[in-house]
């Protein structure tokens, strides 16, 4: 279904919100993924494709982002300690769905000294791995601007999410065991404005508008950046998880792991990677894999999840808590 | 800022020295990403600390806190020596050709004239030689060894590159680098800006560190021009609209003066300011000043106020010392000399220099008033904190009253930035609770006391009693009144001096802007570069038209900009002798032949001549100056001068420590540390995550940054045995304070004078009241001294020792 200029994708988060009503455009009837069979739009309103892109070199780690985030979904994030570092929290969390990661680099060819500072989070993979390995239909969806969002009405709290991300973003909360993470703020993007972090960054650090016009603005500044000396200035736009809605400008794009171990290869993992489709469930029990068939059992009878399920879901609600415990090993 | 926030956009090339706009200035640093962006502007960060602003620079270098001095004079004498000069601008538009006095000398560290009992200069050699004409005497070519010019030669010419590695610890191939890329700017069409805080203010020779970089700017040609400048960013929403209005204890709106002791009467006053030109055909608009104060006295004192009586002139306060700065009140509060302090916006337990000294002052006074929209420390430094106020509450008889008042987004009025923008603002919500207006407590305050010295009289009751108060609701004066009490009104028609019959405000009306105020008591005006804010066109300051032509940055219509909502001051020096814009790609004013126009307002007479008048239109030789005559207490030039406490001696003169004019109270003195006993150098800052000691009452803000912390170098961190996330003990001279440790590559040891230098860094923002967590401020440690000029405190540079603390390393 076609959209009218009205209502489609914002194309800025600079622009102030209309002052008329309007109605949301990306409610069921633009949902085009949803994860274990879970309902989809027959024939979904076609958005234009959005991007936020994030550029490193523009960022100057003032945490308005966080701020602003925290401000507009109405999350409580604790007041924590410090443990001798920029970052606070120390990670992401249920209440924290963004985060500016702060690393120190000693560039081994400048020679020179180099503090790297990443925005993180949710990347709106166009193939997302979370929504991939979810098992409650309809818990993740993806809509046809690209937007992968959590609805924790319908999340089980098992985790899988977590091992599904390649860029170890979802966390679950604690109290209410549901799974949260940066929604590229699609309640606001629904009636036409940006996210609240590219409205609230003062540098104009994170942009936001169409894929196609972010990917246009990434390539003017690489070339800015190479003009400065960085040669392996480029755009993060991860090929193995299908592209992403949120991209990154990198100094030097050639080693992303120096920005906080930003995959320099995203995918989604060979055992999520093979969920995929509507032949998931039999597909995951013909191939005999114990804890995926018995988790979807569980589907249908849900107190027949394992303990082990139970277990780890656990383990991750325990790490979301206590942001300083090593990180979980990837499926 | 003689340059506006959106003017950076223009530029080719940043300087952030002396502050770190990315954290402390977010909003505007906006700016600075803009010129990179659109314009592949280059951003230089000197810094010793590796800041978010060096983060996203170009070039950074580190720096000795306290040295800036070495670091400019030696980029000055860099462009010297390399023909780095914009040599029309500095010949026409400085005082380089002026000749000096033979008197006037530098030895030493010190210049002429200095009295070592007095801890001050006699300055009368400091000036120029005035020709029997009455006017300076120059030489055009330069070469007269007592010009300026050649004075300033030999002035740099021990500031080597090899001095600043000495001196600074800085690389030389650094400083080098960087006055390479500064040197670029020296041609007509490349502007540098200069970005600068408090890390040039906040030391004992604050105002002659930004000296240091506004001649380099002038050698460069870099005021008065599009994407140029001497930008202070100012660190409160209204800084710059606290001193504008005067709320300084030596001066009155608009930079005009308090009288002294000297100056009983008011031909005496006036004598002093008689402004007259140094220069053939110069404006010196300073001439116009007993205008600007007549009408001052008329908006205080209305008809009170007249010619016969000196326009009340006896009214005003006569100073007996320069200044009542707040070092001045506390040290006076310490000696049982005042016992009244009314502290209204201010948090000075946290914010003012050697916290003992302050608590100690508070708990001597009989009463203490708050005026403050949040809890602050200073209104509860009598409670006991543990070891976060560690006082005996029931030793202090200070009496507290808290008047909760409204912020800044609850009531209405403007708001000066920076840039001198007058910024309308309406009120966003209700004060909570008993919050009230400011304005109307300080009502409340004045009619009770005006009532008590009309009722019972008193040694001289005439000044309060006499004051104009003519608002509406008396008890209530609105933000509209008070403006258009400071734009200025006619008292009687105010007509053309050139044509009498020609009306230019009625009486009654305000005035159109300070053009029109007259010396003979038919007008008057709260202050007069505010003049225009609020005329008969209505509220300039409540403009919102965004509109740009050309794209220069200028936003002309948008709110209103004093002086006249001229956007770029000393705007005429954009332009050549001829009056063409010495960069044709950006233009600002010019001349048509008959007249000057542009984007701006020109900072001219409109029929100024551009072969005639000079730029420097408020400055009596029409230029600027490279050499200041004797209007600042330590020096015509800027010599270096080590902060009170430092690693090093002064390697000019080992005897001199600090400014050797800077006011320095007995009682202090013993509370000055040295480098055997501290031998590491602190640095104080704020945090992009904070504002002040506001934010950690807000929740948000407290999550980002929950906790106090001191920055230390890894190398500090392995000798001393302190790991990441440990907890720290600092100490100086004067007190101590416990911190987390923030190990970081971020900052380098330095060596300098052969020996090693440790930075501790160290941000203000936690106290014990608030939502995050408990802390200490740097205040806690830092010395009881201030600048020579302006007693600003020297928070920037001074001496503690660390070492670990009992506790466990969180991480």
């Amino acid at each position: 279904m076609t959209v009218s200029p009205m209502m489609d994708s914002p194309r800025t988060a600079a622009a102030n919100p209309p002052v008329q009503p309007v109605q949301g455009n990306m409610g069921q009837a633009a949902v085009v993924r949803s994860s274990a069979g879970g309902p989809v739009a027959a024939e979904p309103t076609a958005l234009t494709p959005v991007a936020k892109l994030i550029d490193v070199s523009k960022c100057i780690g003032c945490k308005a982002c966080q701020s602003a985030c925290v401000e507009w979904n109405d999350t409580h994030p604790e007041i924590g300690a410090n443990v001798g570092v920029y970052e606070n929290p120390l990670d992401l969390t249920p209440d924290m769905y963004t985060l500016m990661r702060f690393a120190e680099y000693d560039n081994p060819d400048s020679g020179d000294f180099e503090w790297l500072i990443r925005k993180d989070g949710c990347m709106h993979c166009a193939e997302p791995g979370c929504l991939t390995a979810c098992p409650a239909p309809g818990a993740i969806v993806q809509y046809s601007n690209g937007i992968v969002d959590f609805i924790q009405e319908n999340c089980i709290g098992c985790g899988y999410c977590v091992s599904g991300c390649p860029f170890d973003i979802p966390r679950l909360g604690r109290a209410d065991h549901k799974a949260y993470k940066c929604t590229l703020c699609s309640d606001r993007v629904a009636v036409g404005q940006g996210p609240a972090c590219a409205k609230a960054c003062p540098t104009k650090a994170i942009t936001f508008g169409t894929k196609d016009d972010m990917t246009a603005l990434a390539a003017e500044r690489v070339e800015d950046l190479k003009s400065r000396g960085y040669d392996n200035a480029g755009i993060y736009d991860p090929e193995g998880v299908g592209g992403t809605h949120v991209m990154y400008v990198l100094h030097h794009a050639d080693k992303p792991g120096i920005y906080n171990d930003l995959p320099e290869n995203p995918q989604i993992a060979g055992v999520v990677e093979n969920w995929k489709g509507p032949t998931k469930t039999f597909g995951l029990a013909a191939m005999g894999l114990a804890a995926v068939g018995s988790l979807v059992m569980g589907l249908m009878t849900r107190s027949d999840v394992e303990a082990e399920d139970e277990q780890r879901a656990a383990d991750m609600v325990d790490r979301a808590a206590d942001p300083a415990a090593p990180p979980e090993e990837q499926v | 800022m003689t340059n506006s926030w959106t003017d950076i956009k223009n530029t080719d090339l940043v300087i952030v020295m002396g502050g770190n706009a990315a954290e402390a200035h977010p909003c505007g640093f906006k700016w600075v990403t803009e010129a990179k962006h659109h314009r592949g502007a280059k951003l230089i960060v000197v810094d010793p600390r590796f800041t978010r602003t060096a983060s996203v620079s170009d070039y950074y270098a580190p720096i000795r806190p306290g040295t800036d001095i070495v670091f400019l004079m030696a980029l000055i004498r860099y462009m010297m020596e390399n023909d780095k000069i914009q040599w029309d601008y500095v010949r026409n538009y400085t005082n380089a050709s002026l000749i000096v006095k033979d008197e006037f000398g530098w030895k030493d560290g010190l210049f002429t004239g200095y009295d070592e009992e007095k801890r001050d200069y006699d300055k009368s050699s400091w000036d120029y030689v005035i020709g029997e004409d009455g006017y300076a005497e120059v030489d055009p070519t330069l070469e007269n060894p007592r010009c300026v010019w050649q004075l300033l030669r030999a002035h740099v010419d021990a500031y080597t590159p090899e001095m600043v590695e000495r001196v600074c610890g800085t690389p030389s191939d650094r400083f080098l680098k960087i006055a390479e890329m500064i040197g670029e700017c020296s041609s007509p069409t490349k502007t540098m800006t200069s970005m600068y805080a408090l890390g040039w203010t906040q030391h004992s020779k604050g105002a002659q560190n930004i000296r240091g970089m506004a001649m380099l700017q002038l050698i460069l040609g870099n005021i008065g021009v599009r994407g140029g400048g001497m930008n202070a960013l100012r660190g409160h929403s209204n800084i710059q609209g606290l001193t504008d209005i005067g709320l300084m204890s030596n001066l009155i709106p608009g930079y005009l003066n308090i009288p002294t002791e000297k100056e009983p009467s008011w031909e005496s006053y006036m004598k002093s300011r008689a402004f007259k030109p140094l220069r053939p055909n110069q404006t010196s608009y300073w001439q116009n000043y007993p205008k600007f104060m007549v009408s001052f006295m008329k908006a205080m004192w209305g008809d009170a106020a007249t010619k016969e009586n000196d326009w009340a002139y006896n009214y005003l306060p006569k100073l007996d010392v320069p200044t009542y700065d707040v070092l001045r009140m506390f040290e006076l509060m310490d000696q049982g000399r005042c016992n009244l302090y009314f502290c209204q916006g201010f948090n000075p337990l946290l914010a003012f220099p050697d916290r003992g000294k302050v608590t100690r002052s508070l708990s001597k006074l009989k009463l203490l008033v708050t005026m403050d929209p949040l809890e602050t420390e200073t209104a509860r430094f009598w409670e006991n904190h543990g070891e976060h106020n560690p006082v005996d509450s029931a030793a202090i008889q200070t009496e507290v009253i808290q008047l909760p008042s409204s912020c800044f987004a609850e009531d209405e009025g403007s708001l000066t930035n920076s840039g001198r923008w007058l910024q309308w603002h309406w009120p966003g919500a209700e004060p909570p609770g008993d919050a009230k207006l400011d304005t109307w407590i300080m009502a409340q305050i004045f009619l009770r006391v005006r009532d008590l010295y009309l009722k019972e009289g008193g040694v001289f009751p005439d000044p309060i009693v006499n004051l104009t108060w003519d608002y509406a609701d008396p008890n209530d004066p609105t933000a509209e009144e008070l403006a258009k009490e400071m734009n200025g009104r006619a008292l009687e028609d105010v007509t053309d001096p050139a044509d009498q019959a020609k009306v230019l405000a009625a009486k009654g009306k305000l005035v159109k802007n300070f053009t029109e105020l007259r010396d003979d008591g038919s007008t008057s005006c709260g202050c007069w570069i505010y003049s225009g804010c609020w005329n008969e066109d209505g509220n300039n300051m409540a403009r919102r038209d965004n509109s740009d032509p050309d794209e220069t940055g200028a936003y002309a219509n948008w709110s209103w900009s004093w002086p006249v909502n001229r956007r770029t001051l000393y705007n005429r020096a954009s332009a050549d002798l001829a009056g063409n814009p010495w960069d044709p790609e950006r233009p600002l004013i010019w001349w048509t032949g008959e007249k000057w126009t542009g984007y701006d307002v020109p900072d001219i007479a409109p029929t100024a001549k551009p072969d005639e008048v000079g730029p420097f239109i408020m400055n009596q030789e029409g230029v600027s100056r490279l050499f200041t005559r004797g209007m600042m207490r330590d020096g015509p030039f800027p010599t270096h001068m080590e902060p009170f406490e430092s690693p090093m001696a002064n390697v000019f003169n080992a005897k001199m420590r600090g400014n050797p004019v800077a006011r320095l109270f007995e009682s202090d003195v013993a509370h000055l540390g040295d480098s055997t006993e501290f031998p590491f150098v602190a640095t104080s800052y704020r945090l992009t995550e904070h504002f002040h000691y506001w934010t950690k009452h807000n929740v948000v803000n407290a999550s980002l940054q929950p906790e106090f912390f001191v920055e230390i170098s890894e190398e500090l961190a392995a000798e001393r045995g302190i790991t990441r996330g440990g907890q720290v003990r600092v100490w100086s001279k004067r007190g101590e304070v416990w911190a987390k440790a923030l190990v970081t590559k971020r900052i380098k040891p330095m060596i300098c004078d052969g020996k090693t230098v440790h930075v501790v860094g160290i941000p203000l923002h936690w106290g014990f009241v608030g939502a995050a967590r408990k802390g200490w401020g740097p205040n806690s440690l830092t010395p009881f001294v201030g600048d020579a000029n302006i007693e600003t405190p020297e928070y920037k540079a001074f001496l503690v020792n660390i070492e670990p603390a009992v506790g466990e390393a969180v991480s």
